[in-house]
């Protein structure tokens, strides 16, 4: 049982990555990428893996699909044509296509040979052995506990990570100039008074305010 | 207290002079910056007084002390210290350094009263001192080296005091330029000393060679080279042939600069030097004949350029390298007491000369030439009588002083024999030369027409010029600084400068007295204990060459008088016949016997050829083209190469990073 | 099914990931792709994970989702920003960062 739904999970996951590698409309890639998340999940929970699976679905094909979604349809429909134009200049074009379809080939092949052929006892067996329990292997409460006390740093920097790319992601969006015009007040910065009166700042040498 | 510490207190109170005047510069009031000067200097006398006598309390064997303030370092072997050695040597050098000092820097005060570098003088004034008492004082190498290079810097530095001058500027840089090529003499002179001896103290070093560090003859090869290069910075100090030529030009500067430096100490430095390296110069006697021969050819030379030099400094300063010659002739021939007291005569007659001749200069507003002057006798008494004084005591007559040390002098060089003969005959000479161009200049001066400043000074004005202008290039000068400016005065008007002035005429005339040549013994006495070991040291015997040597030099001097006053005053058309008569020999000696023009061909010229072909040549092609464009050109067409790769296509990177992982892991599969 | 399967599966989907960050043009599409090759890595992740027994693997994953949550919300700002100033959004055309 636990086959075929493996099965059918890795083929939604793989054509789901096929579908957002090769669709145009980038709309219908991030469709494509959805159900990619969804049978990852699935995936997740054949390996017994609860909660990630969870957050798998919640977090990532919940809220940063969304986010994508905004943006496409912020940004507008940019289809693209597949086939680059021949002779386009530098080291675009046909010629990076199938350098990176080789290159890529070539990443994969290595891979499963070294996966595979490695004749790790471990990769051929199912895993460890599974004792259900509410703590078991793969529960929310399993996973926080180890949150909180092996991996304690981790969790901190990475919701540190979270705060810093929230800041910067409304830096790099923001409005320069607002609806209505600004006016360039003298702001008085403690420098100001501390500054003598024939230096002058950067952006006055560079010929700005 | 004991010798070495007055001989610290000696060193520190022109120090404190010059801090002083230097650092509170502007909170002295008036004039007080050249009473501050004089004081430091005079108490700087009694300290040398209190060093003599404390020296003179102690048996003759203990009278050499050295005391040393600190190590500079102690290592690898140099034991640089900063130490003092006082010994009668040194301790009659600081009394004449000090006490002809005070008298100048009293004249000073009066004499540059209206100078608006003022304090500065004053504070160069001190400086000077303090490096020529360094100098002196010196009890190693190193401290000598010290002091000879800040004496250097101080002439520089009052050669030069009035800087907007041009001429006096250029005189400044002749005049610290080779100095420096003495100062390369000297260190290289000291390097081979320490080789042998490995230390750079005087009294180990001299210790060192006596017992055998050079090798136990004479003339031994090392020796004689450092010897010789001593005599190099000597000759340099001292303005011998052929390192001469600054000497008449620094006269650019003040007179009492002139009075003091390039009369009484600094050019006596190199006489010092030989008297206190006589351990070494015994040993080498090839450099001590090299010394001789020098002193005698500077003083023939010397003597014949100031029979027709025109500018009444330049006569002074010609006798000054003169004189020199005559006191490093005896020192190089073993009369050390009878030229270092030569060298204290001189110090003050030559002085008083100078001090005359500022006062003369003064009267005639700023002019410098003999051809303008004429008849102030009359009117300048006092002057005119200090230039007799001086001029007599210069010429060698009895019973001035000049007479005794000079003729000590070449009594001990004839006693000498062999072919110091020629030195002696040489000697007498330049005796003769000396009466002549003495007197030629006080007749010229004094005697004759009066000429109308000295003909307004009679009606109670001091002439003044109608506008400033510069002795030697009759450029007009404005009364700024940098520029001596319009005052000028007389010894007649000035109190400071007539009790400077009269003091030094006593010196002049009466100093001689204190070592009549074979009868007294007092100079002999004092400093023997600096010359024990000393082969050559004069002996008390007499012989017949004294009276001799007295007769033919009085003879002399009152022969050139003669010769002065029969062409000079008798028949005031003689010197131009003459000239015309001799005119090649005229030229030569104008022309300064050319020495400028050989240092000009042989030096001056090939230095800056090569520094036009290293700007020209070497800089441009070699530095320029091909090593920083060769280096510059192979970084920028590396860093092109390199730069191709970053093509700004963000797929392409993302290739070559997927490139890179494939390869990695082909690597890591390889591995297994 | 073994371990292996899962790991085969994770190889493919990087792969993809791959071929599409070096192929697509459009700047969206190609962080989509990007997504594709974490994803791969954090299946590999969870599959170690469940051989091992221990919970490490997940744990990592989890940070590996933080850190794409991130840098998807840096890289639409970047977007959002290039079409607010009538940028072309075309990874080939922003190019001046060469040379």
């Amino acid at each position: 049982m636990s086959q075929v739904i493996f099965f059918i999970a890795a083929i939604g996951v793989i054509s789901g990555a096929v579908g957002v590698v090769m669709l145009r409309n980038p709309f219908y890639a991030v469709l494509a990428l959805v159900a990619h998340l969804l049978s990852l999940a699935v995936l997740f929970l054949l390996l017994r893996a609860e909660f990630v699976a969870a957050i798998q679905v919640v977090i990532y094909a919940g809220a940063v699909m969304v986010l994508y979604v905004f943006v496409v349809a912020y940004v507008g429909d940019q289809t693209q044509p597949l086939g680059e134009r021949i002779g386009a200049p530098g080291a675009v074009g046909s010629r990076l296509r199938l350098g990176g379809l080789l290159l890529a080939g070539a990443l994969v092949v290595e891979l499963l040979i070294a996966l595979l052929g490695t004749g790790l006892q471990a990769i051929d067996g199912k895993g460890a052995g599974y004792t259900p329990g509410p703590q078991a292997f793969g529960t929310p409460a399993y996973i926080g506990k180890l949150l909180l006390t092996r991996f304690l740093l981790a969790f901190e920097v990475a919701s540190f990570l979270l705060l810093i790319a929230a800041v910067g992601g409304v830096v790099l969006a923001r409005r320069r100039h607002g609806l209505d015009e600004q006016e360039e007040e003298d702001l008085l910065v403690p420098m100001d008074l501390l500054r003598p009166g024939s230096a002058g700042t950067m952006a006055e040498g560079v010929g700005r305010r | 207290m004991s010798q070495t510490t007055y001989g610290w207190l000696v060193l520190a109170f022109p120090l404190a002079g010059t801090l002083t005047i230097a650092f509170a510069r502007h909170h002295l009031p008036g004039r007080s910056a050249g009473w501050i000067g004089t004081g430091a200097i005079f108490l700087a006398f009694l300290a040398a007084l209190g060093a003599l006598l404390e020296m003179q309390s102690h048996a003759p064997e203990h009278r050499q002390m050295v005391s040393s303030l600190w190590n500079y370092a102690s290592t690898v072997g140099v034991d640089a210290q900063m130490s003092i050695l006082v010994d009668p040597l040194s301790v009659f050098m600081i009394l004449v350094v000090s006490g002809v000092s005070t008298l100048i820097h009293l004249y000073s005060i009066t004499y540059m009263n209206e100078d608006e570098g003022f304090k500065r003088y004053f504070a160069y004034l001190n400086f000077f001192v303090f490096s020529m008492l360094v100098l002196v004082l010196a009890g190693n190498f190193l401290l000598l080296i010290v002091g000879w290079a800040f004496v250097g810097a101080a002439s520089y530095l009052l050669i030069s005091f009035w800087y907007r001058r041009t001429t006096a500027t250029r005189a400044g840089i002749k005049a610290f330029v080779i100095n420096v090529i003495g100062d390369v003499g000297l260190v290289l002179g000291t390097y081979f000393i320490f080789k042998h001896t490995g230390t750079l103290d005087f009294l180990r070093a001299f210790h060192a060679t006596t017992a055998g560090a050079f090798g136990h003859g004479s003339n031994d090869g090392d020796l004689v080279a450092g010897c010789m290069l001593l005599l190099v910075g000597a000759f340099a100090k001292s303005a011998q042939i052929p390192l001469h030529t600054w000497l008449p030009d620094a006269m650019e500067g003040p007179t009492p600069v002139s009075a003091l430096i390039h009369a009484a100490t600094m050019v006596t430095a190199g006489v010092y030097l030989i008297a206190r390296m006589h351990p070494l110069f015994e040993l080498a006697p090839a450099a001590e004949d090299v010394g001789a021969i020098g002193g005698a050819a500077t003083l023939l030379i010397a003597g014949s350029i100031a029979l027709v030099q025109t500018d009444i400094k330049r006569v002074i300063a010609y006798s000054t390298m003169s004189q020199i010659g005559y006191m490093i002739m005896g020192v190089s021939v073993g009369a050390y007491a009878a030229g270092l007291f030569h060298l204290m005569t001189h110090a003050f007659f030559k002085a008083l000369l100078f001090m005359g001749a500022g006062s003369i200069i003064g009267a005639m507003a700023g002019e410098q030439s003999l051809e303008k002057m004429g008849g102030f006798r009359k009117v300048m008494p006092f002057t005119y009588g200090c230039f007799i004084v001086g001029g007599l005591a210069l010429s060698g007559l009895p019973p001035f002083s000049g007479f005794f040390s000079k003729d000590e002098i070449l009594l001990v060089t004839g006693e000498r024999g062999g072919w110091h003969w020629a030195l002696y005959v040489a000697g007498y000479i330049g005796a003769f030369l000396t009466a002549i161009y003495t007197f030629r200049m006080i007749f010229r001066a004094f005697h004759g027409e009066p000429v109308p400043e000295a003909v307004e000074l009679k009606t109670g004005t001091l002439h003044h010029a109608h506008e400033p202008t510069n002795p030697a290039t009759g450029e007009v000068e404005d009364t700024d600084v940098g520029f001596p400016g319009p005052f000028h005065t007389i010894a007649e008007r000035a109190q400071p400068m007539r009790v400077a002035m009269s003091i030094l005429a006593l010196g002049a005339f009466g100093a001689g007295l204190v070592q009549i040549p074979k009868v007294d013994f007092v100079i002999d006495d004092f400093l023997a204990p600096s010359f024990v070991g000393s082969r050559l040291y004069q002996t008390h015997e007499r012989s017949g060459l004294l009276i001799f040597g007295i007769v033919l030099g009085t003879v002399l001097g009152l022969a050139g008088i003669a010769v002065a006053y029969r062409v000079w005053v008798q028949r005031p058309g003689t010197a131009t016949v003459v000239r015309e008569r001799l005119r090649p020999l005229y030229e030569l000696l104008v022309n300064k016997w050319y020495f400028d023009e050989l240092n000009d061909a042989l030096v001056v010229r090939p230095a800056a050829a090569v520094g036009r072909f290293a700007m020209g040549t070497f800089e441009r092609v070699f530095v320029d083209e091909t090593l920083i464009g060769g280096t510059t050109g192979l970084v920028r067409a590396g860093s092109a190469a390199v730069r191709a790769v970053q093509s700004g296509f963000v797929r392409y990177y993302a290739a070559l990073l997927v490139l890179g992982l494939a390869c990695v892991g082909f690597y890591f599969l390889l591995q297994t | 099914m073994s371990i292996a399967w899962y790991l085969a599966v994770s190889a493919i989907v990087f792969s993809l990931g791959a071929i599409g960050v070096i192929t697509r043009r459009n700047p969206l599409v190609v962080l989509l792709c990007l997504e594709l090759m974490l994803n791969g890595g954090n299946l590999a992740l969870i599959a170690f994970s469940r051989m091992w027994g221990n919970g490490d693997g997940q744990i990592l994953a989890i940070v590996v989702m933080t850190v794409a949550a991130c840098e998807v919300c840096i890289g639409l700002g970047m977007i959002v920003a290039l079409y607010r100033r009538h940028l072309p959004i075309d990874v080939d055309e922003l190019r001046e960062l060469q040379g």
